[in-house]
């Protein structure tokens, strides 16, 4: 390790000396080295967050599509037989094509955008940055990381262009009908194909969670307690904790799956009669003693710890920002700490508050009730320390602290919704209709939406030497998503309260259903507005990597985290000498008439009178 | 074709002059000074949330009352009600807290704006707030988890032994609904029988097993009003979902694991049309879980009928196993009586 040290440290050297974007011939860094094979923490981070983009464009792209055949189900739209040929012959989507497009949506927003691109992106680039360390304990693991994640969208993407199309099962993928290629055309090679993806997938998270840990527990700079960590530290730790423990329990599901789909095993499957047969084995008997029930407990076993999965890391953030923009320490760190862990714990007793109606044995519902509606109470002190926190500050409406209090309103929001849903018997009439669809885009996909926008606005420059975004398209950026967001998931709950189920194509069959037809086009056109006004955003982010202003001093927010300490172009290794030591906790502000106390200054360094302050730490 | 290009046009041109705005407001901030500039901004968003937070208000209430009408009736089936009452109750819960958090959110927002003049006040923790916002949540939520489990338990606990016992049987994409007749009892089936006896054996049932010989099969699902019902829940493909929106019921529909629910109608058809004022409402069968292209189609008319009337209906319905004797009498046509005897004797083997 300290041999390694010595050379990243003449590696920094060199780079202080030299523009980056101009190419020296005395360093080693080849261009592969630097911009793709790349062990730097923070080039992979970067393209984890640029993948991340792509990917989100895409998903949230398919979203528009199949929200204009809900708005206008009779009308003919010639933009999508352009974009998707016999998909959509006469532009009018297909049922198929409409179920792959829901299908792919919510995979990429869930796997490839919320879990890769929000903690893969800020995993990597926080965790050494803000504990004091060169980068991860293990570089070369890292890039194997990112790559693996990479290769799964190669895969996935491949999926959308095969002939039968993509997996159309919902992103949940329930067997039989994801088992079986008879039952609908998108679980041919398309599902195949997803499965090899998610199994890409799942190699990548386990990658990076596995480092993300170690390097949380074993390269803490001098001076860094764990309970001087900032809290975006905590939540990833915990992420990870929570990816290596689920993810490969997924992976048994998708395995086992594989197996039922192309081994003749029946691990899922049992009385069936499909394709105008029964189903049966290679000795001829009929397949039985499957469970599809098992499938849905395996996939809830990683399907529920991957919201915290996605939420933790944004509620990392959020804590951040807001003490750092209120120039407030957040209130009540540790029990912060403690509820992340709580979340933690908790996150693996809930699964099965997906499954009160699939057949589980009640019995066992009632327990998941219980658990479910516990971890409402962390959840809680969490909202409730964060207003806490910004109670008496002096707040900075920067376009992160923007997202970061948008954050707190949607999870405050679509939390409370949770409530309802978690008791399984208020689940009955509520489970799989729109109600459903509210809560977790509110709480889950644009929470986590938030808290990536969070992060990005906020350590921008820590991404692109020192660059800063440009705040007026920031303001634009969030007024637009917040007030759409809001239209478009706030009217999902009173669908929800007419019965109105989801992943319907169109609703005419049924005349319980067709009464929304206004509120379904002022929907999509909030989306709409909402996908287009995602562009102020990608404007910006590409505008400002490459043209953006450099920050006028190397601590914009007046931060006391460790980050702010690197240069303006940090090279690999961080820190050009010495890592700093690190001498108190990371939320002294406003102390002592102090704006700000970065977590490098010594004890004495500056006027404390800490003995006389209330809770000091 | 050309009205989207034209708006696409549109969308591009504002934001192009978005962009330019806020490359200009940039240097306007280099040129007025940062602090003016973010002083502006402050003053501007914390406006801005506070806008917010009344509009969002008044919206979200005004758009309750508004949508109201169109929220599912009163619920026609016992346990419907205790559900309805749950559902108020949980409101009661949170939307006081919704309300509450967010006027705090939003009003801190927009009162601690930044200013030169004030400093933020370090206040680190309170392990007294800490302790009362812990436990009163968890209190709250003990109840409602109380008044979840004993519902819950009450719903899927065993059905009253009075029970007329209904079957449901999902497929790509239909519903099969099977009376169990006189002996209230549904006939055993194999997977392996469908489609046997010139395809008029739709579930697979198995005709050895003589509590098949009176069931049969309807295409709308007649209930009898204030009578307890037991719906016997499969599939013979792939998952579905039984759901009764006006009575509160789902449950999943899974190959090879039987499910079940009972429930207590109690309007008839005739009554909600009167009370809803719509003479040609009636109650529907949906799916609801993806199970496959035409999920969104698989529909079946729900009547519920006095019990005079559901009775008079029972009686016109010919079971299955009367309708397969009687289409091998027709095919076998002038064939012999003992031929008749060996063809159900081959189909009673099956």
């Amino acid at each position: 390790m300290a041999g390694t040290k010595v050379k990243l440290d003449t590696h920094t050297g060199a780079h202080d000396h030299h523009h980056d974007d101009h190419h020296d011939h005395h360093h080693e860094e080849t261009f592969i080295s630097k911009y793709i094979f790349s062990q730097d923490h923070k080039m992979i981070a970067k393209q984890f967050l640029i993948t991340g983009i792509i990917w989100a464009f895409i998903g949230v792209m398919f979203s528009v599509l199949f929200r204009l055949q809900l708005a206008w189900p009779n009308e003919s739209f010639p933009i999508l037989e352009m974009l998707l040929g016999g998909w959509a012959e006469g532009g009018k989507l297909a049922p198929s094509f409409y179920y792959g497009l829901v299908t792919m949506h919510g995979t990429i927003m869930v796997f490839f955008v919320l879990t890769a691109g929000l903690s893969g992106t800020f995993s990597n680039l926080l965790i050494p940055l803000q504990i004091g360390a060169r980068d991860m304990a293990s570089p070369f693991l890292n890039m194997l990381s990112y790559w693996f994640f990479f290769a799964a969208g190669v895969v996935m993407a491949i999926s959308l262009f095969v002939q039968t199309g993509p997996a159309t099962g919902g992103w949940t993928v329930y067997p039989p009908l994801s088992a079986l290629p008879e039952a609908s055309p998108g679980s041919g090679l398309g599902m195949t194909l997803w499965l090899f993806s998610m199994v890409l997938f799942i190699v990548s998270s386990l990658l990076g969670g596995l480092n993300y840990i170690t390097t949380v527990l074993n390269m803490r700079t001098k001076g860094m307690t764990m309970m001087r960590m900032p809290l975006t530290i905590w939540a990833f730790f915990f992420t990870a904790i929570l990816g290596v423990l689920s993810f490969p329990v997924l992976l048994s599901g998708c395995i086992l799956l594989l197996f039922d789909r192309s081994l003749g095993t029946n691990f899922y499957l049992s009385d069936i009669f499909i394709g105008g047969e029964p189903l049966v084995n290679a000795a001829g008997d009929l397949m039985q003693g499957g469970s599809p029930i098992l499938f849905q407990h395996l996939f809830w076993f990683l399907g529920h710890p991957e919201v915290y999965i996605v939420i933790l890391p944004a509620m990392g953030m959020v804590s951040e920002v807001l003490a750092t923009n209120a120039k407030k320490p957040i209130f009540g760190y540790k029990a912060m700490v403690l509820s992340i862990l709580a979340i933690t714990v908790l996150a693996f007793l809930v699964w099965a508050h997906h499954m009160f109606i699939s057949g589980m044995n009640p019995f066992v519902g009632s327990i998941f009730v219980l658990f479910t509606l516990l971890i409402a109470v962390p959840s809680a002190i969490k909202v409730f320390n964060w207003i806490a926190t910004i109670w008496r500050g002096n707040i900075s409406f920067t376009p992160a602290m923007l997202f970061a209090i948008g954050f707190v309103s949607l999870f405050i929001s679509g939390g409370l919704t949770g409530i309802y849903l978690g008791n399984s018997a208020l689940d009955i009439p509520l489970h799989d209709t729109y109600f459903v669809v509210a809560h977790f885009h509110i709480v889950m996909g644009m929470a986590a939406g938030y808290g990536l926008f969070t992060g990005v606005y906020h350590w921008f420059p820590k991404l692109f030497n020192g660059r800063m975004m440009n705040r007026t398209l920031g303001y634009f950026h969030f007024w637009v998503t917040f007030i759409g967001s809001y239209c478009i998931f706030w009217p999902m709950h009173y669908m929800g309260m007419t019965g109105v189920p989801r992943r319907y194509f169109q609703f005419d069959t049924f005349e319980t259903f067709n009464v929304y037809q206004d509120l379904n086009v002022f929907i999509t056109v909030a989306a709409i507005v909402v996908f287009f006004g995602q562009f102020l955003f990608v404007i910006n982010f590409f505008y400002s990597a490459v043209k953006g202003p450099r920050m006028k001093n190397l601590n914009p927010w007046k931060s006391n985290a460790l980050e702010w300490t690197t240069p303006m172009k940090p090279g690999h290794g961080n820190w050009p000498g010495a890592i700093p030591s690190v001498h108190r906790w990371a939320y002294d502000y406003g102390k002592n008439g102090h704006e700000f106390i970065p977590q490098v200054v010594p004890n004495g360094a500056v006027d404390t009178k800490e003995k006389n302050t209330k809770g000091a730490h | 074709m050309l009205t989207t290009i034209l708006g696409l046009i549109t969308i591009i041109l504002i934001l192009i002059i978005l962009f330019q705005i806020s490359k200009a407001s940039e240097m306007l901030a280099t040129l007025k000074g940062e602090d003016k500039s973010m002083n502006m901004a402050n003053k501007g968003n914390a406006l801005m949330f506070m806008l917010f937070l009344i509009f969002g208000l008044v919206g979200s209430v005004w758009s309750t009352f508004h949508y109201a009408d169109l929220f599912l009736p009163v619920p026609s089936s016992v346990h419907g009600i205790w559900l309805r009452n749950m559902f108020f109750w949980t409101l009661v819960a949170t939307v006081p807290v919704f309300i509450v958090t967010h006027i705090a959110l939003f009003y801190f927002t927009y009162k601690y704006q930044h200013s030169k003049d004030r400093k933020s006040y370090y206040y680190p923790h309170n392990n007294k707030l800490e302790l009362i916002w812990t436990v009163i949540p968890s209190i709250v939520l003990i109840l409602l988890v109380y008044e979840g489990i004993r519902n819950w338990y009450k719903i899927t606990g065993e059905a009253p032994k009075s029970s007329m016992i209904v079957e449901a049987t999902a497929q790509q994409f239909m519903w099969n609904l099977r009376y169990s007749g006189a002996d209230n009892q549904l006939g055993s089936k194999t997977v392996k029988n469908i489609g046997k006896d010139n395809g008029l054996n739709v579930l697979g049932q198995i005709w050895t097993d003589a509590k098949n010989h009176d069931d049969f099969l309807a295409d709308e699902l007649h209930l009898p009003i204030n009578k307890p019902v037991l719906v016997k829940i499969n599939s013979i493909d792939v998952l579905h979902s039984f759901y009764l929106p006006h009575f509160r019921v789902k449950m999943d529909a899974v190959p090879g694991i039987p499910t079940q629910f009972w429930f207590i109608p109690t309007k008839t058809t005739e009554q909600m049309r009167q009370e809803l004022d719509d003479p040609t409402f009636n109650y529907e069968l949906a799916c609801a879980e993806l199970c496959g292209q035409a999920h969104f189609n698989m529909r079946r008319v729900v009547v519920v009928e006095e019990e005079a009337e559901f009775e008079a209906w029972k009686a016109k319905q010919k079971t299955t196993y009367a309708k397969i004797k009687e289409a091998a009498a027709a095919e076998s046509g002038t064939a012999s009586a003992a031929e008749k005897e060996d063809e159900t004797k081959e189909m009673s083997s099956l």
